[in-house]
């Protein structure tokens, strides 16, 4: 007989307590992953603290600085506003993509970040954003960069009592913009081969001012390439400049080989898709 | 620890006890006898035990039975009437869209949270929505084009009430 509590926590407070309390108690967001790793046996929770009654959790607010996404607010949420559409249709576009209309109904983008998956979607348009994770503990709050999140496969920088409670991103400059790409081997419901998201900032005469490129599925996590975004700035993106780009994505890429993908083929594609990433972003960024 | 839970389903109030562990799903079939809403993979893939929570398509495998507390959940035996079957599932039998009949809940509550939100979905648009709903007998053209014409017949029928 399993004695398993399941606690729903009003407060950020509340949940920490419980997580301190309890070393073996899971927070429990859309459980899109983790009721699946707790039904395998892969994970046996003391409890499971469900987030989604904190209304700091559950949410989507946006003003003149930028967007604060409430760790556990369903994909579907975030896919049916309109505004974040505009704003970062990249990012959209990178949640949109997470399995099928029931799964976006309750996985989160916050879970899809404690779940530390390499291939996470919205991790690597996350880091293009210039996202921040916002997590509370015991002692207060601290802000760690997107890029900085996950340690490994499965592996996070929370520590037990701390909870991931919201992601922000700053709102984008004039004539920035953003975009997602992914490979899978098929049309809909798929986990990446590898993914890339940029984001673009241009000036009105077309040149590249701010550039980040971000890479998943072909490292233990998503991956900052920095020298793919510095080799797009000062540019107006031509081939070449484009070309320099995808071998650094290509380079910055660990990949192993499994069945979703040999390494080598890993990490060709990944440069194509940095490249397609980047032109897409520079494209929406034109139009702003 | 039994949990006592109070919800409400398919427009009633309703209670019931479960553990924490068990499933929204685990509770509407074995619990409450709702068996229409069905288990296929347990793991969210499938579609067969989709549900509106809150107005919004789950699988009822990955969804926990306390966390119904104050919620509203439909089901498939909330979808019709008791004086007439929903357009989806009326469309449904004039297709023919379904053989062995165990995914069919689970399109029929998609496809109601599909139309929900967009009364007139493009083919191209509702083959996307049902990616997460699988088939395994009849291949899914007669179940899109059943929800096609479900949408034009109930957009029409309110344009008609107008």
């Amino acid at each position: 007989m399993l004695s398993i509590r399941y606690e729903a926590p009003r407060s950020i407070a509340e949940a920490i307590h419980l997580l301190a309390s309890d070393p073996g108690a899971h927070v429990l967001a859309g459980g899109t992953d983790l009721l699946v790793q707790f039904r395998a046996g892969a994970k046996q929770p003391s409890a499971f603290i469900d987030v989604k009654r904190i209304p700091d959790l559950v949410g989507i607010s946006l003003d003149t600085n930028g967007l604060r996404l409430g760790a556990a607010t369903p994909a579907a949420a975030i896919c049916e506003h309109a505004e974040l559409g505009r704003l970062w249709p990249g990012l959209v576009e990178a949640v949109h993509l997470i399995g099928s209309a029931q799964i976006q109904g309750r996985g989160s983008v916050g879970g899809n970040l404690c779940n530390a998956s390499p291939a996470a979607d919205t991790t690597s348009a996350l880091i293009a954003d210039r996202a921040e994770c916002v997590i509370a503990g015991p002692g207060g709050e601290r802000v760690v960069p997107a890029e900085r999140f996950c340690t490994g496969p499965g592996t996070t920088i929370l520590r037990r009592d701390e909870l991931l409670v919201a992601v922000v991103l700053p709102r984008p400059p004039a004539r920035t913009a953003d975009a997602y790409f992914r490979l899978i081997p098929r049309s809909e419901m798929d986990i990446a081969v590898a993914g890339a998201g940029a984001s673009v900032t241009l000036d009105a005469s077309g040149t590249c001012t701010a550039a980040r490129v971000a890479v998943g599925a072909v490292a233990p996590t998503a991956l900052l390439v920095d020298a793919a975004g510095q080799a797009l700035i000062g540019t107006r993106l031509d081939e070449a400049t484009l070309s320099l780009a995808a071998a650094a994505a290509s380079a910055a890429a660990r990949p192993i080989s499994d069945k979703r993908g040999t390494a080598a083929y890993r990490r060709h594609v990944v440069g194509v898709l940095a490249k397609r990433a980047i032109v897409s972003a520079a494209a929406r960024a034109r139009e702003r | 620890m039994r949990i006592q839970v109070e919800t409400t389903l398919n427009g009633e109030p309703t209670t019931f006890l479960c553990e924490a562990h068990h499933s929204l799903l685990d509770v509407l079939r074995n619990g409450l006898g709702l068996t229409g809403t069905k288990e296929g993979c347990s793991t969210g893939d499938c579609g067969a035990c989709s549900v509106l929570m809150d107005g919004r398509l789950v699988p009822a495998c990955l969804v926990l039975a306390p966390e119904a507390q104050d919620r509203t959940v439909i089901t498939i035996e909330g979808i019709a009437t008791s004086e007439a079957l929903h357009p989806l599932q009326q469309k449904f039998l004039e297709h023919a869209a379904l053989q062995c009949g165990v995914c069919t809940p689970g399109f029929i509550v998609a496809a109601k949270a599909l139309l929900d939100a967009n009364p007139n979905p493009s083919e191209t648009e509702t083959r996307y929505w049902l990616a997460g709903n699988l088939c395994r007998c009849t291949g899914y053209d007669k179940i899109v084009r059943a929800v096609l014409d479900a949408a034009a017949e109930m957009s029409s029928g309110k344009a008609a009430a107008r």
